[in-house]
């Protein structure tokens, strides 16, 4: 508790430069991902990340020494070459964006690689730590570095709300965005332009490969919680703040402990809570979702069940047991109990008790099941003579179909169709002016083809 | 005696041809970077195995970094499938998701753990001539050498015998999954290679150049060939070459033997790239000028009757 009061205090200069580096780069890293998720280039990030080995390099050995500007300018210039480098593979040649992508990223670290090495067998005095840049140190960021690290934040922040509009389109739709003239090749590089300075500026916090994770985690979390880019881009920057001020926290609490994977794992954390618990796309709503579906569906068949047997001997008065329901049904016992308890409490059936016991179709039910079995049969009936599908094919569909057709859809069938008196298998469709009779009675020869709904 | 130099050579062009042959199914199954993504989301294992044996000891390790190789194939497409997000993003949560885990795992028993991160994406090939494998007493030869071969062994009898329903999985897998074809086996049989091939290949190459062998070379020559078994061959050519070639420009800029054969890697994908006669910027280049010079009547301009006709 104690540790929590002193790291929120901000007394310690050192815990305030930690942190705001932490969550600007948790910001700007979260907002571009959306972009870079919604373009299906979650990776490039990974493969600009280790291209800029060889820049920084380089730039060493220009400068002669370990010069932080020429450094990032180095960085900078060798992750917009390799962004360039990809997009130009894949646009002229076969070779699809993912191998591209593993080229890029093979090949620029390997070039990193020899260059580095070539600096330490040179002999250059400070080259020791070159490679830090790479892997990052979060917890050791002085002020001055902030100073970059948040001013180049701001910049991405605020290039990002002035060109939103047109980020937005040409992520969604780009050859749309090219047709009514927006200039797309310039949008598509600002969008590069931005990663490659959010990547430049990040990677000496958390490093290479983890630096990719900040761009990924925070968006694919995000994305389960809206479907709106705006929004989106919101809580995506927030996942990645929260995730920024945990790892600092955590690597506060305990000193041996590094600040970026830290921060990649609580962002992990917040993407595995949303992928469970959003509403609407997460896997718990989903099931219940699912769960609820099924149940409405069972109930429905047996309320069709109760109809056709209707149907067939034409008697409304004959109590029906639930074990003929189950024998037509295939429903386990407990599902049929819940099933028939509901129809119980929305007053489609009654129960009676007898010999043997059984349930009836109230006039509700009845009215229910009615529809049902019209919206089926008119559906069947619209497969047929629309689609030409044959007949004795039609039924499956319209076995699933029947639960999803609303009022409105029954009633441009109904206005497309002529409201027609029977289906492709003859049997009457039952609309509701012919009152409580068993519609089926009468039609004689019916169900030839497998039709029962 | 086999000098030092030639057991560099023979396990970088071991690596290369191992791994040539199923980055070409990678390649060609759009899945070029899984071979990233496991070579880096093995960490936890490597830390784990290290952990329960306190050794180095090659095997443990390799087991762990099987496991976790698997796992992350699994968690990818799990994720992909039930969380409903592209593919290349999963697999991006997953890998780096486990790389920060090992990061974490290695400074929380730092006092006990002889390993870094950057030993997993360098690596080191000069050093294989000086890891023996020593049995009864008999000098058998450095150990990755006996490691790499008998991986080799197991893609090329994996190839070799699934060759057909390779062949029709990594050109359409809804054809092989119609045609009864055991898509899941298949899936799974070149994943667990490729899981294989890149753990034993990184311990003495590093991750990054593993990835570079896996893609770059069946890129190289995808750009010559339509032929599946020609496409192999290539890359195991163009595999071979890059090694023995990188081992010489390493020796000659002294510098790391694995970025070297990395950036001749790039070269020949370059060099390809520009002057490939049918799928390279140059024979584009020509088949353009070719058509253009032939005249109007080359290409055919269809009335809009024709097509409202043709679509009727």
């Amino acid at each position: 508790m104690d540790t929590l009061i002193e790291f929120f205090s901000l007394q310690d200069p050192n815990i305030r430069y930690v942190l705001a580096g932490t969550i600007l780069l948790g910001i700007s890293s979260g907002a571009l991902g959306c972009f870079a998720i919604l373009r299906r280039r979650a990776l490039v990030g990974d493969a600009v990340a280790h291209s800029i080995l060889p820049g920084v390099c380089l730039a060493f050995i220009i400068a002669g020494g370990k010069d932080p500007f020429m450094l990032i300018l180095g960085a900078f210039v060798f992750g917009l070459l390799s962004m360039v480098t990809m997009d130009f593979i894949s646009r002229n040649s076969r070779i699809a964006p993912d191998a591209s992508i593993g080229m890029v990223l093979s090949v620029f670290f390997g070039l990193g690689v020899v260059l580095l090495t070539f600096i330490q067998t040179t002999g250059y005095i400070d080259q020791s730590g070159l490679d830090d840049f790479l892997f990052g140190q979060a917890a050791s960021m002085v002020g001055d570095d902030v100073m970059v690290f948040g001013g180049l934040s701001l910049l991405i922040l605020i290039v990002t709300i002035l060109v939103f509009k047109e980020l937005k389109l040409v992520s969604f739709d780009p050859s749309y965005a090219r047709s009514i003239g927006y200039p797309v090749k310039r949008m598509e590089f600002l969008l590069a332009l931005l990663m490659v300075l959010v990547i430049t500026a990040g990677i000496q916090a958390v490093g290479v490969v983890l630096m990719a994770s900040m761009l990924i985690i925070p968006a694919a979390a995000a994305r389960y919680w809206t479907d709106s880019l705006r929004v989106m881009l919101l809580i995506a920057a927030g996942v990645g703040a929260v995730s920024g001020v945990t790892g600092s926290f955590i690597s506060y609490t305990a000193p041996a402990m590094p600040t970026g994977p830290w921060m990649v794992v609580s962002a992990a954390f917040i993407f595995f809570l949303s992928f469970l618990l959003a509403p609407g796309r997460g896997e718990i709503a989903r099931h219940i979702q699912k769960r609820r579906l099924s149940h409405k569906v069972a109930c429905e068949n047996i309320l069709k069940t109760l109809y056709s047997m209707e149907e067939e001997d034409g008697r409304t008065d004959r109590l029906r047991p639930a074990k003929e329901l189950r024998k037509r049904r295939h429903l386990a016992s407990r599902r049929m109990k819940k099933v028939l308890s509901t129809l119980l409490r929305k007053g489609y059936v009654t129960y009676f008790r007898g010999t043997p016991d059984g349930y009836l179709l109230t006039a509700d039910g009845r009215k229910e099941a009615k529809r049902l079995v019209r919206v089926h049969r008119l559906w069947e009936q619209y497969l047929s003579q629309h689609l030409q599908i044959a007949e004795d094919h039609v039924h499956e569909d319209a076995e699933s179909m029947e639960h999803l057709i609303t009022s409105e859809i029954e009633a441009q069938l109904r206005t497309s169709l002529g409201s027609p008196a029977l289906d492709p298998h003859k049997s009457t469709i039952p609309y509701d002016s012919d009152e409580d009779e068993p519609a089926g009675g009468k039609s004689g020869d019916k169900h030839k083809q497998g039709g029962t709904p | 005696m086999i000098t030092s130099t030639a057991w560099i050579i023979i396990t970088a062009i071991l690596v290369a041809t191992s791994c040539a042959l199923v980055g070409t199914f990678l390649v060609l199954r759009k899945m070029s970077l899984m071979g990233d993504a496991i070579a880096h989301a093995v960490l936890p294992g490597i830390v784990i195995a290290f952990l329960l044996t306190a050794s180095r000891n090659t095997f443990p390790m390799l087991i762990g970094a099987g496991l976790f190789g698997l796992l992350t194939v699994w968690l990818t497409e799990e994720l992909s499938k039930k969380g409903r997000i592209f593919h290349d993003a999963s697999m991006g949560i997953v890998f780096t998701t486990l790389f920060a885990i090992g990061v974490i795992m290695i400074s929380l028993f730092a006092a006990n753990v002889d390993i870094d991160q950057e030993c997993v994406l360098y690596g080191e090939i000069a050093y294989v001539p000086w890891d023996l494998w020593v049995w009864r007493g008999t000098n058998m030869g450095p150990r990755p050498v006996w490691i790499l071969g008998l991986v080799l062994v197991i893609n090329v009898s994996f190839i070799t015998l699934m060759y057909k329903e390779l062949k029709t999985y990594s050109f359409s897998p809804q054809l092989a999954a119609t045609l009864g074809l055991p898509v899941g086996l298949i899936h799974y049989g070149l994943m667990g290679t490729v899981s294989f091939t890149t753990i034993a290949s990184f311990e003495s190459v590093g991750a990054i150049l593993v990835v570079a062998l896996l893609i770059v070379p069946p890129a190289t020559a995808y750009l010559l060939t339509d032929r599946l078994h020609r496409l192999l061959l290539l890359a195991v050519f163009f595999g071979i070459t890059s090694a023995v070639g990188g081992y010489y420009m390493a020796l000659w800029i002294n510098s790391s033997i694995a970025g070297a054969i990395a950036v001749v890697n790039g070269l020949q994908f370059a060099l390809v790239f520009l002057l490939a006669p049918k799928y390279g910027l140059l024979g584009k280049k020509l088949a353009g000028r070719r058509i253009r010079k032939s005249g109007p009547e080359m290409i055919s301009h269809p009335e809009p009757n024709d097509v409202r006709k043709s679509l009727s």
